[in-house]
């Protein structure tokens, strides 16, 4: 796809000729090979201050910090399974007030979502955690879960309401009660458009699990930390981050790639006609913008 | 409610520890986001590569292990600098792929037409960018933009966590003092919402004096 990229014409320039393609390639060649030095000076920085020792890397040979790292691994996931379905649940049952017919459930239900939405989410959980004294895991789920259900609330929302209006028309010149008109007909459109940036949500989930280190959760984290401040292996700080990073920022891409792949999916969708899909973008749905 | 006015240079302290975090991290964000989005957007293939990598990378990096890296990290490389400097790095690189992403959609949504007309007045490369096609995305990420610093904004509650004087990390001392947990984090909440209301309110009056008008 980047290869055609530039053999397409932009806002920013036309078709590049003949011997613009030449400068290009001159230009990339030398911007590669810079990027090759930064690349070595970095491994050169790496090796220099020993972080290549033995004594730095023996600790993952060992069966207990493997069983530790996995364990940590478990409960981030735990974590995040627990917050994916709460926030799902959550954001379903704000979006279905902010839908409702009835004045004071709306503007209940809009209270709630704008409130947790601007809060940090690491101040409501650090709220649950020490002001009202929660275990650290119900804490973080909790916290997760009014975070990202309220987002997810405005995600369903508008999603419902970007069903084009006459599909809603018909429904009702059909007969149809509003819990038939959502339930067959605008909520099942609405999802499938919203099912990336539904994901997309779910990624920063994931991803602010890892808040839990800092309420002593026993996530990943977690555990890295207790490795990189073991002594016995001349403290393998760097080898810890080398070796949890890729793990994590794995897991988080796999989950931002379905997102991508489920939107190119639902583009193709029939289903979802009616409705314009969103893309997956990462979620930094704020108040004040929708 | 005594618990403001009785350690109002604390709260006063965390609060502008805050804003200060918030308002470097976001200098930071965005010249490298402007940088990463004229790599991603560029002729050559190597830098869009670094742009797509960068901004791919980072934004499925949870911002606490960003931190834990940068903070516990570098310093094992023999660089020591203020945490506050740490922090500000780490919230800076994390959000300029959240601001390049912003920026690259907004000069995507400029029409190639208007490119095209503008080269064949036989404007250069500069004075398209600068003249037609900037201005325009300028005016379509605006919001986007705002949204993004918004969250600046509350990540920069996790430097708190390590211990960089902060709104958050106000807590601690107050509850060693042993006022009411309760009343100190609704005191923390409120200066949040300031900071925050207040970035909204300005992207606001922003997108009035120059958004696209829809």
């Amino acid at each position: 796809m980047t290869a055609q990229l530039s053999r397409e014409a932009t806002a920013l320039y036309d078709i590049p000729g003949p011997r613009t393609q030449q400068r290009h390639l001159l230009y990339g060649l030398v911007s590669t090979v810079l990027l090759l030095a930064l690349v070595g000076w970095i491994v050169y920085l790496l090796f220099d201050t020993d972080q290549f020792t033995a004594t730095k890397w023996r600790p993952f040979e060992y069966e207990g910090i493997q069983r530790l790292l996995l364990r940590g691994l478990g409960n981030t996931l735990k974590a995040f399974g627990f917050a994916a379905l709460f926030s799902l649940a959550l954001g379903a049952v704000l979006a279905t007030g902010r839908l409702s017919d009835h004045r004071p459930v709306r503007w209940l239900a809009t209270l709630l979502v704008e409130f947790f939405r601007a809060m940090p989410v690491l101040v409501m959980i650090f709220f649950i955690f020490v002001a009202l004294k929660v275990q650290p895991l119900p804490a973080l789920v909790a916290g997760l879960t009014l975070y990202n259900g309220s987002v997810l609330a405005e995600v369903f929302r508008s999603g419902v309401n970007s069903v084009e209006r006459g599909q809603k028309e018909a429904a009702f010149s059909l007969g149809m009660r509003k819990t038939q008109v959502m339930t067959y007909v605008l909520v099942p459109q609405g999802i499938r458009a919203m099912l990336p940036t539904i994901i997309s949500q779910l990624v920063v989930a994931l991803k602010d699990t890892s808040l839990g280190y800092l309420i002593t959760y026993e996530e990943f984290l977690h555990a890295g930390k207790l490795i990189a401040s073991n002594l016995d292996y001349d403290l393998p700080f760097i080898p810890v981050v080398m070796v949890i990073s890729p793990i994590y920022i794995g897991m988080c891409m796999l989950l931002s790639w379905f997102a991508t792949w489920m939107a190119r999916r639902q583009k193709r969708n029939p289903k979802t006609e009616a409705v314009e899909v969103a893309p997956a973008e990462p979620g930094t749905l704020l108040p004040g913008v929708q | 409610m005594d618990v403001l006015t009785k350690n109002f240079s604390l709260y006063g302290k965390g609060f502008l520890g805050t804003v200060e975090l918030t308002v470097y991290a976001s200098a930071v964000a965005l010249a490298l986001g402007f940088l990463m989005a004229a790599f991603r957007v560029s002729p050559v293939g190597s830098f869009r590569a670094l742009g797509t990598v960068w901004v791919n990378v980072l934004r499925n990096t949870p911002l606490t292990l960003l931190f834990f890296a940068v903070l516990l990290g570098l310093p094992r490389f023999g660089l020591v600098l203020p945490f506050k400097l740490f922090a500000v790095i780490a919230l800076g690189c994390y959000t300029s792929a959240f601001i390049c992403e912003a920026l690259r959609s907004g000069i995507n949504t400029v029409p190639t037409g208007q490119g095209e007309a503008a080269r064949s007045l036989g404007m250069t490369f500069s004075q398209t960018l600068s003249a037609v096609v900037l201005p325009q995305a300028f005016r379509s990420v605006i919001p986007p933009v705002g949204s993004t610093l918004i969250a600046l904004a509350k990540n920069s509650a996790i430097a708190g966590a390590f211990s960089v004087t902060e709104l958050l990390g106000t807590y601690k001392t107050l509850s060693e003092l042993g006022y009411d947990i309760i009343w100190t984090f609704i005191w923390i909440a409120v200066g949040y919402l300031i900071i925050t209301l207040t970035i909204s309110a300005v992207f606001n009056l922003m997108e009035k004096y120059w958004g696209v008008a829809r």
